[in-house]
């Protein structure tokens, strides 16, 4: 009989407990909970008023080296494709051109200053695909590649979320193509005319092309 | 005890006014409660407790439809009106279409002997307290019908679970009540509220006159929790269990029907309770010396907007609850009724008997 008694008292100081304390917060809700962060002293300290940030006109920042939205900084790609090859969701689709030798300037160096010799006029990230896995960034020999800090990118239209970071346009990548194929062309022409013997002295033309490739 | 000379006066004015055979009174009369629950729900029932809750949990609540949400409820209303209408295929389909039918009508009979205020009430029955109790038992037949006829398991132990649980508090409910019509020895609700009417404001109530009736009007309020399916006693709708109990399969507007019929009752018991023993439409304004407080703040209109103000508190109470309190097992439910608040109610009922018989 003193259990059931005693229920009841726990049962009511308890109930009287908990409601004092969502009365506290009804009546803190005037309040805005402080913005200190993790980092400040007095975080754990603000523990009155409202917490609710109403997203898309007011966010907490996202820190400086977050890696969000794949970018790709397109002056340093060399062309390699070794971050095509290895994204496990095949998120990125390139498409080079090789940069012919009077074009080699316009071209360009990286950033590193290595010789880029190849045009990448296709080089598309669907951020719609890519879980920001990083493994293209990791091989990628330029680091041009990276996750940057953006993290609300959302889009109507999914077709939107294809990003294009190419450095030709369509007309500039059909003339490159064109002149490729004519070098070409004449490459095997005067392969054809230099005749049997003297096959060894175009040879070389082509050579020097391999090993900058490293 | 005072009495107002225009007791009743605009509800039986309203009641002879017809047009040729037409009552057109009669349906003024039925229609302004249910406009008066159609914009409470609307208004303080569905966006208030969106706001209080989100208060109480830190949070802001609807902020994007018009200023501060205020809209919400509309949007919401809106979008449940153009959905279709669906009726399972294998469900009853009587049952699942009259089922939030009698849930409403059940809520709604019991606001015919609710006092808006001194002037008007719908029928000032002199059996008004007794009916009150006994209407709201039709809200177990629609729940039931509504549980049974959606032929889906969450909604039949909703359905059983809620019936199990409103028959049970209909006990000490009722014991409770008792109290109150022995304390004012009548059961028509005008003539408790003006037992409870006087110059002194809230002393003349009957929780403030005398030392028994905090226990009814305690046991009376756990007890209304439960029968209006409100937390901590809501398992019948148990949403971390059975989806949503009894309305599980509903959808569109006869689930705003339900909700409506769910804001009705709470409304109905939260009026109950301050009639009993919060003096209903009387104002709780004491007049001090010279300064006729309770007198300037008495009349018809002012009566609608106490009696309204006081459902209101008690709303906020059973919201505030909700937000505070776990839900209870079935077993400790059906404990917390049978050996608590019976045998307290029957306690309270022996010592309201012995204060009045002594007074």
């Amino acid at each position: 009989m003193s259990e059931y008694f005693s229920n009841i008292k726990t049962s009511a100081t308890t109930i009287a407990t908990g409601m004092a304390i969502t009365l506290k917060h009804f009546f803190n809700a005037v309040k805005r909970k402080g913005d200190a962060g993790i980092d400040d002293a007095d975080y754990f300290r603000q523990v009155d008023g409202l917490c609710t940030l109403q997203y898309p006109r007011e966010a907490v920042p996202t820190p400086p080296h977050g890696r969000y939205r794949l970018y790709c900084h397109i002056d340093d790609c060399i062309g390699c494709r070794q971050c095509e090859r290895a994204c496990p969701v095949e998120c990125i689709t390139i498409d080079t051109i090789k940069a012919t030798n009077d074009d080699l300037a316009a071209c360009g160096k990286t950033s590193g200053g290595q010789q880029k010799r190849m045009w990448v006029p296709v080089f598309d990230i669907d951020i719609a695909k890519c879980m920001t896995c990083g493994i293209c960034v990791s091989v990628c020999p330029t680091e041009c590649l990276y996750h940057t800090p953006v993290a609300d990118f959302s889009e109507f239209d999914v077709k939107n979320m294809l990003y294009h970071f190419g450095n030709l346009s369509k007309i500039e990548a059909e003339a490159k193509r064109k002149k490729l194929a004519e070098q070409q062309v004449q490459a095997a022409k005067e392969k054809a005319a230099a005749g049997d013997a003297p096959a060894a002295k175009p040879a070389p033309k082509p050579k020097p092309a391999a090993p900058p490739q490293e | 005890m005072s009495s107002s000379p225009s007791l009743n006066t605009w509800s039986d004015a309203l009641s002879g006014l017809s047009i040729g055979w037409f009552p057109l009174g009669l349906v003024i009369i039925a229609a302004i409660p249910l406009v008066f629950i159609a914009l409470y729900a609307l208004t303080y029932g569905v966006y208030g407790e969106r706001k209080i809750s989100a208060f109480m949990q830190d949070r802001l609540g609807p902020m994007e439809v018009g200023f501060w949400g205020l809209l919400q409820t509309l949007a919401d209303i809106l979008k449940l009106l153009q959905k279709e209408d669906i009726v399972p295929k294998m469900a009853d389909k009587f049952l699942f279409v009259i089922g939030p039918g009698i849930l409403f009508v059940g809520s709604f009979l019991a606001f015919a002997v609710l006092p808006f205020g001194p002037a008007f009430i719908g029928a000032d029955l002199n059996v008004g307290l007794f009916y009150a109790v006994g209407i709201v038992a039709l809200e177990v037949v629609g729940i039931l019908a509504a549980g049974w006829g959606s032929n889906n398991k969450w909604a039949l132990y909703g359905a059983v679970r809620s019936v199990a649980q409103i028959v049970s508090y209909e006990i000490p409910a009722s014991i409770a009540l008792l109290c109150a019509a022995m304390l004012a020895g009548t059961l028509s609700m005008q003539q408790i509220t003006m037992m409870q009417a006087g110059p002194g404001g809230f002393m003349h109530w009957f929780l403030f006159t005398n030392p028994i009736a905090w226990l009814p009007f305690l046991i009376y309020f756990i007890s209304s929790l439960a029968e209006t399916n409100r937390a901590p006693f809501d398992i019948p709708e148990a949403e971390s269990e059975l989806v949503a109990g009894y309305f599980t399969e509903y959808s569109g507007m006869k689930f705003a029907v339900i909700f409506l019929a769910e804001y009705g009752s709470m409304f109905m018991v939260s009026a109950i309770i301050s009639i009993a023993f919060l003096g209903g439409w009387t104002s709780p304004l004491p007049n001090i010396g010279g300064l006729e407080l309770n007198a300037m703040t008495s009349g018809p209109v002012w009566g609608a907007f106490w009696i309204i103000m006081k459902g209101f508190f008690f709303i906020f109470v059973q919201m505030w609850l909700r937000w505070t309190l776990p839900r209870l097992r079935v077993d400790q439910l059906m404990y917390l009724c049978w050996k608590v608040l019976t045998p307290f109610s029957l306690i309270a009922f022996v010592l309201t008997a012995v204060w009045v018989i002594n007074h």
